[in-house]
């Protein structure tokens, strides 16, 4: 559909799309085609949405590019933000840059900024991404890449001269012809490390000189330039993927200020600019990126928490495409009020339940389809609020299972019967009845004298313990918490109260903790086929300990969020947070060292809210089919599917 | 205390300081030779009184006796014997009726020895089969039963012939000129060994004598009798022979989901040394002793009491291990051979959800 979309992807700089879970090879800057082509057919696992219209991305450049600030760019990747100090340390510079002003002067020069902004991303590898960094500060820096990826590549390229350094940078580094050169530099394959570093000099020498140059191509340079910053700068974070197992794409967020430093959508690679900036255009929820975002998880989306809910509220009742109880969730979760796996999976699915009892088949059109459709919608909107669970991505793939499974025959209202009881007993039977099946296996598993652990607030386990209580087994119980939820103090007060023996402590002392601990029992947002368990981050840090004492490692998941992906680190597939929360210490206001903290261009809050847990340190899992060794998970999921 | 033992005549260059230790604390039973040749325990186990209520016409644990008294039939087999003698006598008159009798015998039988993994794997297995069975069938009455009957009474021969599958399976891993440490009196390898010879393969075998069964006298008599060199090591000496040996092979009593099986004590160990010393553990179970139990460690173990007998009275204030089995956790196991055909431990889960959902 875009006719950019060809010199978009060929701007995207190779290393973005290594950074895309394994369905591209790096792209050849001139082959925009094959590069669109891979991004998009790639999809499943990586979710990269289709390529955004590169208009849209022009336009988006195109405004900025007046502006000091970077802009769009976004992402190229590290060095095109010429007034990012690209350093030739990648490491360093990411957070930093604030792209404020430099690589809009980049903009200036060139004229079309958006051409850069593909161009830059490629050559960059690991400057752009610094360099990026500079020019995304502005845009919050959210996405490394999306700037090169995007359409707006191709406009970069044609118009521009790249005004990334970065592009020129790759072609030798002069600022001068970086722009001409631009979109030849995108072609070309990415520069080693040191050449990237001269390259991110000379991007700055150049930036310097042609202040204003556009932020733009850097775009997926910065993705690049992030992978590869990743691995020369230790500091670096490792990129979490945005690959929460949702299927859902979800809109974009598309940034307030800097479309190309969009944050990424979930599944969608956010250091894709072309991408974001079209999910951007296509989203409900503005939402502001955040400033400082680390190198490493730019792929990821992080936005300004809380910046958007009082703007969404005033919307609510004028919101048409979404049905009211789908956009009260949806607040909801933006807010923080329903958190957990469960809990958001069922009040998706009831509010599903409501859309549904109101739906009506448009005329002319199939139920099936029509529905679907709709469902899609509420899901991106969803997903564009809070990016989805793996458990909510399993339950809407099976709602539209059933969808589709419909037979023709029905009238509408029996159609509509149907699937409301259907999501009715997928809730009881595969999260109520589920639950209490994993409670009647696992109490089997506690004796008299056991001390158990268990880390943050997991439904399952506090079920357990509390039955285990009632049949009056004698153990007694160690909860080990972390900031910046601190969620174990919730399962602390409701254990207590049932008159349990508790013990409480931090993670930092559960090294400590653990030699007097005889089981111990996690909950998991959900287990991949090779047996590694995705869960709140620090519960992989709590099995590690728990392994290397002998200590048994229990993990309590319902089978309906086990999923096929598979996921070695956790990188590259993850959720980042408000990094807020980590500077404030709720109470504590003489805590205030990090105040400002967005302001400190060498200083980066990272807060990662999950993580993966290899399948060695996990003993047992306890699920709805019994107990079972990791190694089964994948027989689960294919019996699972079967049905 | 008569201090000679039979090793001492058998080895008269036997060291003094040695002879000195035997005239100190020569406990040597001078009957251990008549002791090891008449224990014909068949169950590591023994076995839990039970005041069960025995069905009011027919015994289901009489019958389960007298299956098990034939020697070459496994444990789980005679259960399954026992359970279709169950239907055959049985009056009732409808599936459900029949289905209830049956869960009440294989109940009766549980009790009666709660050690035995096996027997209870094989009675959840046979159970299971019932209710499919039942499930699909619409027809009379009479003519499900009689082919639940007759589905029983292939068990049997199943068993049989699954100890020769597992026999052929296994003579691949048995290469010419290999040493072959066995723990334990298993039928299964005891078949798994007997076929090797027959195919006049060279190899020699390291029994452990298996206190305190003592089956490895057993074995080694057993083996003798094929022309196989055996040589009997004592349990200590497992580590230090471990160097010669190429292969470990055991029986087992069950295995469990997680992949690690229970077996006699000692095979744990003998795992733990064969695994440092990167050896190969290869355990030889039909596939009806897969077990939906899941152990995490040792004391996950239903304890099998076994009272072992030192040969002198133990002194008041001294407590004794008892435990007659114990359970060897996967990673220490290198293949399984079943008549499913050769396994990693990882598959035991996935047949056992197969059949169980």
């Amino acid at each position: 559909m875009d006719p950019p979309r060809r010199a978009p992807r060929t701007v995207i700089d190779p290393v973005p799309k290594f950074r895309q879970v394994g369905f591209f090879a790096p792209p050849d800057r001139s082959q925009s085609g094959p590069i669109a082509a891979d991004t998009s057919a790639s999809l499943s696992p990586v979710m990269i949405p289709p390529p955004r219209h590169l208009s849209d991305n022009l336009i988006l450049h195109a405004r900025p590019s007046n502006s000091p600030r970077r802009g769009p760019e976004s992402i190229t990747v590290g060095g095109s933000n010429s007034d990012a100090p690209v350093s030739p340390a990648p490491s360093s510079s990411y957070s930093s840059r604030f792209v404020v002003g430099g690589d809009r002067g980049f903009f200036d020069g060139k004229g079309k900024d958006n051409g850069k902004v593909v161009a830059s991303s490629f050559p960059r590898g690991g400057f752009d991404l610094t360099a990026l960094k500079g020019n995304a500060a502005a845009s919050g820096s959210s996405i490394v890449v999306p700037a090169s990826q995007l359409t707006t590549v191709s406009v970069v390229n044609d118009s521009l001269g790249i005004p990334e350094k970065e592009k020129t940078n790759k072609g030798g580094g002069s600022a001068g012809e970086m722009k001409d050169q631009s979109s030849s530099k995108q072609q070309k394959p990415k520069p080693t490390k040191a050449e990237r570093r001269a390259l991110q000099e000379a991007q700055r020498a150049a930036k310097a000189a042609a202040k204003g140059e556009g932020n733009k191509a850097s775009g997926t340079a910065t993705s690049v330039n992030a992978k590869q910053a990743k691995a020369v700068k230790p500091a670096q974070k490792a990129d979490t993927a945005s690959v929460a197992a949702t299927e859902k794409k979800g809109g974009d967020f598309p940034p307030e200020k800097d479309r190309k430093k969009d944050a990424p959508q979930p599944r969608l690679q956010y250091d894709d600019k072309s991408r974001v900036e079209k999910a951007k255009r296509r989203s409900v929820v503005k939402q502001t990126e955040s400033r400082n975002r680390v190198e490493l998880f730019r792929h990821l989306p992080q936005y300004e928490h809380g910046s958007q809910l009082p703007d969404l509220e005033a919307k609510f009742f004028d919101l048409y495409p979404v049905h009211p109880a789908v956009y009260k969730v949806g607040l909801q979760y933006i807010s923080g009020d329903i958190s957990g796996g469960n809990d958001r999976c069922i009040a998706m699915l009831q509010a599903f339940q409501e859309a549904i009892k109101d739906y009506k088949v448009p005329p002319e059109k199939s139920l099936g389809r029509d529905l679907t459709a709709k469902i899609g919608s509420y899901v991106s909107f969803l997903n564009e609020c809070r990016p989805l669970s793996i458990s909510m991505g399993n339950a809407i793939r099976f709602l539209k299972s059933q969808i589709a499974k419909l037979p023709l025959t029905l009238s509408e209202s029996e159609a509509k019967i149907s699937l409301d009881s259907d999501i009715e007993r997928f809730i009881s039977e595969k999260i109520i009845l589920a639950n209490k099946v994993i409670v009647k296996h696992a109490v089997t598993k506690i004796r008299d004298g056991d001390v158990l652990l268990t880390y943050g607030s997991s439904l399952a386990v506090e079920m357990i313990f509390l039955h285990a209580h009632e049949l009056g087994k004698q153990f007694r119980v160690v909860i080990v918490d972390s900031r910046p939820k601190l969620r174990g103090q919730q399962l602390l007060r409701r254990l207590v109260e049932k008159g349990l023996n508790c013990t409480y402590t931090h993670i930092n002392a559960v090294s400590y903790v653990m030699h007097e601990v005889s089981r111990v029992f996690l909950g998991a947002e959900s287990i991949l086929s090779n047996g590694t368990v995705y869960s709140r981050v620090g519960t992989a840090s709590v099995a590690m300990v728990a392994h290397a004492s002998r200590v048994p490692v229990i993990v309590c998941c319902e089978a309906y969020k086990f999923h096929e992906r598979v996921q070695l680190d956790s990188i590259c597939s993850n959720e980042l947070g408000d990094p807020d929360v980590i500077s404030n210490v709720k109470g504590r206001v003489d805590v205030n060292h990090l105040d400002g903290w967005a302001d400190i261009e060498n200083l980066q809050l990272l807060n990662l809210i999950y993580d993966a847990m290899p399948s060695d340190y996990v003993s047992m899992i306890v699920t709805d089919y019994g107990m079972v060794p990791p190694t089964s998970v994948p027989v689960i999921v294919r019996e699972y599917g079967r049905e | 205390m008569e201090s000679e033992a039979p090793t001492m005549e058998n080895n008269p260059k036997i060291s003094a300081y040695y002879q000195t230790r035997l005239a100190h604390f020569g406990v040597v039973s001078t009957e251990w030779l008549a002791q090891a040749q008449s224990a014909t325990n068949p169950l590591p186990s023994s076995s839990t009184d039970s005041d069960t209520d025995k069905d009011t016409n027919f015994s289901v644990i009489d019958e389960f006796n007298r299956w098990r008294s034939h020697p070459d039939l496994a444990e789980a087999v005679a259960a399954i014997r026992a359970l279709a003698a169950v239907i055959s006598s049985s009056k009732a008159s409808t599936m459900m009726q029949l289905e209830i009798e049956l869960k009440n015998a294989s109940d009766t039988l549980k009790a009666w020895d709660t050690t035995s993994i096996s027997l209870t794997a094989a009675s959840d297995l046979f159970m299971r089969y019932v209710t499919r069975t039942s499930a699909l069938e619409f027809e009379e009455f009479n003519s499900a039963k009689s082919r639940l009957i007759e589905r029983a009474d292939k068990f049997g021969e199943i068993s049989y012939k699954a100890r020769k599958i597992i026999a052929m399976l296994s003579q691949d891993f048995i290469f010419d000129g290999c040493t072959i440490l066995v723990h334990g009196f298993s039928r299964v390898v005891f078949e798994v060994l007997k076929l090797a010879a027959h195919n006049k393969k060279r190899f020699r075998v390291f029994c452990t004598e298996g206190r305190p069964d003592r089956t490895g006298l057993r074995l080694s008599h057993e083996l003798a009798k094929l022309d196989v060199p055996v040589k009997l090591v004592i349990d200590s000496a497992v580590a230090y022979t471990m160097d010669e040996v190429d292969m470990v092979i055991v029986g087992a009593d069950g295995v469990v989901e997680s992949g690690g099986i229970i077996n006699m004590m000692g095979t744990y160990q003998i795992a733990l040394v064969a695994k440092s010393m990167n050896k190969p553990v290869y355990v030889a179970a039909e596939s009806y002793k897969f077990a939906r139990h899941y152990l995490l460690d040792q004391k996950d173990l239903v304890p099998a009491i076994r009272p072992v007998d030192f040969g002198v009275p133990i002194p008041l204030k001294v407590d004794v291990e008892c435990s007659a089995r114990d359970y060897t956790p996967p990673q220490y196991l290198t293949l399984l051979f079943t008549d499913l055909g050769v396994l990693t431990p990882s598959v035991v889960s996935d047949e056992l959800i197969q059949l169980y959902l």
